[in-house]
């Protein structure tokens, strides 16, 4: 689970201080997707490195499974909006790293990433550099490297935000069916509505503006994670509300 | 991969070729001793290597690889330092900046004075000069990397052995041969004045021997072998890059 309490962000700027964030507040229960979406500037991405011990500098209170957040003592899968692969690892060894880091790779880790690697379709690929991947192939590998982590939570910035819209699809399902296995505590960053409306149990909605960003609404979004709910009419509906929404966000906080 | 090698080959034939080209025009145009054909220097290369000049090629890769290797030994860590920590740059950046523009070369009657007029005085001349190239290559290098590249780690709680292991020294590296394959120009150049003075040994002794003695063959034996030693080193740290950069070539 994670617990975040009247969380504040501030940086020096050149001439002034300035707020990213401001009286945040959201709790995430255990096995559960959060989708946070936002107008750009909204402190989301703020907000996730908070919770993956990034940003150490914040007011408030950030407990995960009831603990201090400790990048040392928990395993928190990161996945930036770059995928964050390393240029010059192969695909094996960018797969491989979070749990050499994290505690050594063992014999038991190389049958699962082998395993994980045929579910991805990325067996072929594991000599290779990432610069030779397409988007949605270095999109696999970055999955793969975080769900052989296993990790306690699982943070995504704008994972898919890169891709073309069909491969954008055929990864959230990919993610979804690795999800769904794992069942990991997960917070996605997005700016898409729709991806926020698929794979998100609850919607954070964040709200900009000169004192910082906050949390404007939060949403339990009963339908997430069925592929038939995306073809409905309630789930264009509801998609569109959630724009004008957050247009009107937007056009408030410039 | 054997296509790219004939053409690297080929390049190089290429390169030589325009330059015996342009030797032998010179040498047809001046008509003087002070420029000889370069078919007479070829003619006894080999033999003049072989009997004389094989020693002071010896002494001076030898004076090179110590420089150089003290520059690394000393550069490195201090160039990963001030570029991976900001308060470490803030004090160490003034130091550099003022002492790297000195000219080193007009240190030399100290560093004689100091260290002898024996090996080590010119081994702390190259140095000196090098030095400076790794340190700032690899600061920059440093600061060149993303702040994203380190997230995936830092949200792992790695440690620092392990942001240098998998973050620092892999992406440094190419500025690195780079800082290194200019660290070797210069220090061949400055090889060449320090051996002037004080030794009977090295590459710069021997062209200025021939030179004083008129024997101009042995003088362009000389230059070319100081020519081929440089394409030996240069190409020695082209397959290291390939090696070490294989991702970079991708």
């Amino acid at each position: 689970m994670i617990e975040v309490k009247n969380l504040a962000v501030s940086y020096s700027g050149l001439k002034q201080k300035n707020t990213a964030l401001q009286n945040v507040s959201l709790t995430v229960p255990q096995g559960t997707v959060c989708a946070v979406i936002g107008p750009s500037g909204c402190g989301k991405s703020t907000l996730l490195k908070v919770i993956a011990g990034l940003i150490t500098d914040f007011a408030g209170q950030v407990r995960i499974n009831g603990g201090e957040v400790s990048p040392k003592k928990l395993r928190i899968g990161f996945m930036p909006q770059n995928y964050g692969l390393l240029p010059w690892q192969t695909v094996a060894d960018n797969i491989r790293l979070a749990c050499r880091i994290k505690d050594g790779w063992t014999e038991a880790r190389a049958a699962k990433m082998e395993a994980l690697c045929q579910k991805l379709g990325i067996e072929d690929l594991l000599s290779r550099y990432p610069q030779e991947l397409s988007g949605g192939q270095q999109q696999r590998v970055s999955l793969a490297r975080v769900f052989l982590l296993e990790p306690d939570i699982l943070l995504m910035d704008e994972p898919f935000s890169a891709l073309d819209a069909i491969t954008r699809e055929e990864m959230q399902d990919v993610f979804r069916d690795l999800w769904e296995e794992a069942g990991i505590t997960t917070i996605l960053v997005t700016h898409y509505v729709e991806e926020a409306l698929y794979l998100g149990q609850q919607i954070v909605l964040m709200a900009g503006g000169q004192s910082g960003g906050t949390v404007a609404e939060v949403m339990e979004n009963k339908w997430q994670g069925s592929r038939a709910w995306k073809t409905t009419t309630e789930f264009f509906a509801k998609s569109q509300e959630l724009k004008e929404k957050i247009k009107a966000m937007g056009a408030r906080q410039s | 991969m054997r296509n790219k090698s004939k053409v690297v080959l080929r390049a190089y034939l290429f390169g030589v070729l325009f330059l015996l080209l342009l030797w032998q025009l010179t040498a047809a145009l001046v008509q003087l001793p002070i420029i000889p054909e370069p078919s007479l220097v070829f003619e006894r290369l080999g033999q003049i290597f072989a009997d004389k000049i094989a020693v002071h090629a010896a002494y001076s890769l030898w004076r090179i690889f110590a420089g150089i290797l003290l520059a690394v030994l000393v550069g490195y860590p201090l160039g990963i330092i001030m570029g991976y920590f900001s308060k470490a740059d803030r004090y160490l950046a003034p130091l550099v900046y003022l002492t790297y523009p000195i000219p080193k070369i007009a240190l030399l009657p100290i560093l004689m004075l100091l260290a002898g007029i024996g090996e080590l005085s010119k081994i702390i001349m190259i140095f000196l000069i090098v030095v400076f190239q790794i340190v700032v290559a690899l600061r920059d290098g440093i600061r060149a990397i993303p702040a994203e590249t380190y997230y995936p780690l830092y949200s792992l709680g790695a440690r620092f052995r392990q942001v240098f292991r998998y973050i620092l020294v892999p992406a440094t590296l190419p500025n690195f041969i780079t800082a290194i394959r200019v660290a070797m120009a210069t220090a061949v150049s400055v090889l060449f004045f320090t051996e002037t003075f004080g030794t009977q040994y090295g590459m710069g002794y021997f062209i200025m021997d021939a030179w004083l003695r008129v024997n101009y063959l042995e003088m362009y034996t000389g230059i070319v072998i100081l020519s081929l030693m440089g394409l030996f080193l240069f190409g020695l740290l082209d397959i290291l890059e390939a090696r070490l950069c294989r991702w970079q070539m991708k």
